[in-house]
């Protein structure tokens, strides 16, 4: 078991970040190259000002119509991708694991704030689920993929919830929350959870189109 | 956009010459400051004027310098000097249509006429409908066969030869069978080609004047090509522009569209790989060795190419393209949102930026370019990036003696029409 | 509940599949997925979170609720996300049924653009869906026909060319009676102003041509109409996908302004066409902006009003309201302008909830009223929430600075009912001016 633990935040680790890093590149890349090629009469219209005012207000809890007319998904999709970004680079046990690899000292969440935001997204994760299976036009457009990208970011969380509630063996139950960890990883560049890469951008070229061109608000 | 090029030099080497300014009329304004007169158009010589004016209230003629024409009609537009100087307008008279040529109507009335045209020697043509048939008619006599629509109007050369878009499959409502199978042709001085398409645009004939015309035709919802007198390329392509006849020959050339870029196809096959954002307006050197156009190597971004070589200057829009006479040097119009027009002289922009500009002449000799220019209410005219000196309210585009030794401006100076032959010598 | 359950026939989606191969599907469908659509195609797919939040935006799904078919996802996830997962090995019945939700189901009006946090371009997919439909030939027989109208004589309502300048020298005549110096002027090269209009206007509504002449004529503009082809600003080929028509009629207007070189191309109460010519035929044809700028009307009569060029003694007393046309609002930011205007002509304006970018479709644009009327009921029946915005204002005139919006606003009016009446403000403006050239 500790075998297996030592392999896993050591060179499963370095496997996964190579992974997400080298993938992700390379999807933005291609990405990138695909879109200069065949639609320069989008690219062209990007514009750096408009495009972080759109991202900056949809940023923003409930400063858009979309936001304001889905108040309770609202709350559940900013209280989980929250949570998910200061606990990933914050947690303690993550700060360890950036010394470890790295030798910086990164700032820690304290204890009962990091449990605190693991049940918000473990909860907000739950609601995901309901709403997916209640929500008739979410149900009607869910596809496997969907559930495998709603799967694999809770993973973390309930296994993350699970060692700190001492719930069966700690060092398996370790193993299991840096395996999911890993699993997200290697999965953004390569599922649905590459909307982490590619929001910027599509958020962006929207906010360009109807800033510059449109002179009308797309939020 | 035709190239408005150098005048046919039959004519301008018949026009005064002679070194001076002259003032032609006095007053372009009506002397009754109330009186109906419409816009001015002045004859390629400068020696005349022409404008609309309202005698009462149906009743119409044209004013022509300080007298008017002696009949007078229900209605009458669209007044035009064809190139040897003859003034024509189209007239109504008892609800039917004519052309009148200096001030006397052609016998031959339609239900109705439109778009008049000239030829190189100067022959009236324009369209017409009778009894809802549609065709063209030359000095009065129309095409022998009438067709259920006609579009796209064009002349040889020479002026001998008419042709145009025609419908040659009465449609009904809502027909998409019968559109589909091709309703339309092309009708070369009336007679349709045997074989019909779904469209067919903007007809040229052969430069040499004779009866081989090519078109844009479209073969179904999403496939088009060029067809020479009725046949079609075998290769079809996702778009084309209009075709154009190698001087020489019969070759053809036409921008085609590609994997969502253009490049010219001469004869159905690749000329210029497609590379182009667009690629249009082509035109041949007189001796076929060039083949120039106008092209966007990237998008948003226009100017010439030469033999597919684009200059190094890069335009956001670029119009008029016009070459020398002897087809080695070409001049063109770049603007951005329809303002900030300048000259580009084979692959360099002149200094000044107007309001508008008009398309560039180059003298018969291909050595000088003209453009008339206008910059608020003010026209002028530069020549090789230089102003010749002279400003008007109005002006019209400059013409070159045949010989290239003098610059003919007309325009209206202090409200008098005036003409002005500027020797080159004496501006440089 | 579905798509293939509220199958309407349609005389030409009817034969146009009957005609139709699962490899000649394909093969189309491949040529446009991984062909001429690139990564704005694949990066939506992908970041669709199949979230839901844009069944909240869509008049189809706020008036047909409960029913997921026709959100704008829903509408993608029967259409184009199902082309792709399927790599296009569908049934000729089931492109009937695309075909159906493209063109008869979305009016890309693109409200979900304020719903959808990741920026997915719903107006833009559904957009892909009719190009392979037009590729297919699966096209509603109405609009093909005025598509096909447009390739013959470059406008929409198949005018020929002697009937255009008639009816512009009848109108011009007609209206002499009123002005005794007005004049139509056509291609008056030089001019300030070129005037283009959509082809109805001629062929239905001259008294639109008329009143723009009267206002022309009055506020003193040196403009001018064209005599030759190119006249039409309207575009039925966006519509349906014919890219190579819109850009075909696009090339034709600008050029025609061109020649004539006039400063700008003002345009009459229309929206579509203002988006053809102002933002997607320019693309086509490879001009980052507009070779010659168009503006609209309600832009025009803007400066009109506030320069004093036409002045107003009396303002329209009964209460309107304000319809925000999308193509103009959410195409160009006009919302302010437009409210100032209205504002300047009509002493008691009742704003409708939602209003100016966030305004719900009239339902006819994106080319479906031009789908013809076996379709007249989905538009009804899929703006209920339209008719219920309207008859919250309690008032009985509706300004619409848009034709389609006019088609629209007038059938769900006519509908459910609500006792209103659209209007122009080329109308009001006509109604309400000063005319000291009048006889």
């Amino acid at each position: 078991m500790q075998t297996f633990y030592t392999i896993a935040v050591g060179p499963l680790a370095w496997f996964a970040w190579a992974v997400f890093l080298v993938g992700s590149a390379w999807r933005i890349f291609s990405m990138a190259s695909l879109a200069k090629n065949k639609e320069m009469a989008a690219v062209a219209y990007f514009d750096t000002a408009y495009g972080m005012r759109s991202i900056a207000r949809w940023m923003t809890p409930f400063a858009t119509l979309g936001w304001q007319k889905n108040p309770v998904l609202t709350f559940a999709t900013f209280a989980f991708h929250i949570s998910f970004i200061l606990l990933a680079l914050f947690a303690q046990g993550h700060a360890i694991l950036w010394e470890y690899a790295f030798g910086m000292r990164v700032w820690a969440l304290p204890p009962q704030v990091a449990s605190a935001l693991t049940i918000i997204a473990t909860l907000s994760c739950a609601y995901f689920l309901v709403r997916r299976l209640s929500n008739s036009t979410v149900r009607f457009v869910s596809t496997p993929g969907d559930w495998l990208a709603l799967g694999l970011a809770t993973l973390p969380f309930i296994t993350a919830l699970l060692v700190r509630q001492s719930v069966g063996d700690p060092l398996l139950m370790t193993l299991l929350h840096v395996l999911s960890g890993e699993a997200v990883l290697v999965a953004i560049p390569f599922t649905r959870l590459s909307h982490a890469l590619f929001v910027p951008f599509t958020r962006a070229y929207m906010g360009s189109e109807f800033g510059a061109v449109r002179h009308c608000p797309d939020w | 956009m035709k190239n408005s090029g150098s005048q046919p030099a039959s004519f301008a080497s018949e026009w005064d010459w002679e070194k001076g300014k002259k003032t032609v009329v006095a007053s372009v304004l009506p002397k009754d400051p109330e009186a109906w007169q419409e816009e001015l158009y002045v004859s390629p010589d400068g020696t005349h004027m022409a404008a609309v004016v309202r005698l009462e209230d149906d009743s119409f003629t044209l004013r022509v310098n300080d007298g008017q024409w002696e009949q007078s009609f229900e209605k009458a537009w669209m007044p035009r000097f064809a190139p040897d100087g003859r003034l024509t307008a189209l007239v109504m008279e008892d609800d039917q249509w004519t052309v009148a040529v200096d001030g006397t109507p052609w016998e031959e009335r339609f239900d109705f006429i439109w778009n008049t045209m000239f030829g190189g020697q100067s022959q009236i043509y324009a369209s017409i409908q009778s009894d809802m048939q549609y065709g063209m008619c030359k000095e009065g006599e129309p095409w022998a066969e009438l067709h259920d629509n006609a579009t796209d109007f064009s002349l040889s050369p020479t002026g001998k030869n008419s042709a145009a878009v025609v419908q040659v499959v009465p449609l009904k409502q809502a027909d998409l069978e019968t559109f589909a199978k091709g309703a339309y042709t092309v009708a070369v001085n009336g007679t349709a080609w045997e074989q019909t398409f779904v469209n067919a645009w903007t007809p040229v004939f052969n430069c040499l004047g004779e009866e081989q015309v090519a078109a844009q035709v479209r073969l179904n919802e999403f496939e088009y090509t060029i067809a020479v007198n009725g046949t079609p390329w075998p290769t079809t392509y996702n778009c084309v522009w209009a075709p154009s006849f190698d001087p020489l020959g019969s070759a053809v050339a036409a921008p085609f569209r590609k994997g969502g870029r253009w490049g010219m196809a001469v004869d159905g096959a690749e000329f210029w790989k497609p590379t182009y954002y667009q690629c249009w307006n082509q035109q041949w050197s007189f001796d076929a060795k060039k083949l120039w156009a106008i092209v966007a190597p990237e998008y948003g971004k226009f100017t010439v190419a030469c033999n597919n070589t684009p200059w190094n200057a890069l335009f956001p829009v670029v119009t008029d393209l016009v070459l020398s006479p002897q087809g080695t040097r070409a001049a063109a119009l770049a603007s951005h949102k329809n303002e900030e027009f300048r000259v580009v002289v084979d692959g360099v922009a002149w200094n000044d930026a107007w309001d508008m500009a008009y398309p560039p002449v180059f003298s018969p000799n291909g050595q000088h370019v003209a453009a008339l220019v206008r910059k608020k209410d003010t026209m002028t005219v530069f020549i090789d990036n230089k102003p010749v000196g002279q400003t008007f309210t109005k002006a019209w585009q400059p013409a070159f003696s045949p010989d290239s030794s003098s610059l003919l401006l007309r325009g209206v100076q202090n409200g008098a029409l005036v003409r002005c032959v500027l020797p080159l010598n004496e501006l440089f | 509940m579905g798509i293939a359950e509220r199958k309407i026939e349609d005389a030409n989606l009817l034969k146009a599949v009957a005609a139709l191969t699962p490899d000649k599907i394909q093969q189309v469908v491949r040529s446009v997925t991984k062909g001429e659509a690139g990564a704005r195609l694949a990066v939506y797919h992908e970041t669709c979170m199949r979230c839901g939040m844009c069944a909240e935006a869509c008049h189809f799904s706020l008036s047909h609720k409960g029913d997921p078919t026709y959100t704008p996802v829903g509408k993608m996830e029967q259409t184009m996300w199902r082309l792709l997962r399927t790599d296009g090995r569908v049934t000729p019945d089931e492109i009937y049924n695309m075909a159906q939700i493209a063109f008869t189901e979305c009016n890309m009006c693109k409200r979900c653009v304020h719903f959808c946090p990741v920026g997915i371009d719903t107006g833009y997919i559904i957009s892909l869906v009719r190009r392979i439909c037009h590729l297919l030939g699966v096209v509603p027989m109405y609009i093909l026909d005025t598509a096909h109208s447009h390739s013959a004589t470059m406008n929409q309502m198949w005018v020929k060319e002697d009937e255009w300048i008639d009816s512009l020298m009848w109108q011009e005549d007609e209206a002499r009676d009123e002005f005794p110096k007005l004049r139509i002027p056509l291609d008056k090269e030089g001019s300030d102003v070129l005037y283009s209009v959509i082809a109805p206007e001629p062929k239905f509504r001259t008294q639109l041509i008329y009143q723009a002449a009267a206002i022309m004529n009055q506020a003193g503009i040196d403009w001018t109409m064209p005599a030759g082809p190119g006249w039409d600003n309207s575009d039925m080929c966006m519509m349906t996908g014919n890219l190579e028509m819109m850009g075909r009629l696009k090339r034709a207007h600008y050029e025609m302004a061109q020649r004539l070189r006039v400063k700008r191309i003002v345009m009459g109460e229309c929206g579509h066409a203002f988006r053809s010519v102002y933002d997607t035929g320019n693309r086509w044809l490879g001009f980052k902006d507009w070779p010659v700028p168009i503006v609209h009307s309600v832009e025009f009569f803007w400066e009109l009003l506030t320069t004093g060029k036409i002045k107003i003694p009396q303002k329209f007393q009964k209460p309107v309201t304000i319809h925000d046309p999308c193509n103009i609002t959410r195409g160009y930011g006009l919302m302010e302008k437009l409210r100032e205007v209205v504002h300047m002509l009509c002493e008691n304006v009742v704003e409708m909830t939602p209003n100016r970018e966030h305004t719900i479709c009239c339902c006819a644009g994106g080319g479906v009223i031009n789908c013809g009327p076996p379709f007249k009921g989905t538009r009804v029946a899929g703006n209920k929430v339209k008719a219920d915005v309207l008859a919250a204002t309690g008032v009985e005139y509706v300004i619409a600075p848009c034709h389609n919006c006019h088609g629209g606003l007038e059938d769900i009016i006519s509908h459910y009912k609500l006792g209103m009446h659209t209007k122009f403000i080329g109308d009001l403006i006509f109604e309400l001016m000063e005319k000291p050239g009048a006889e």
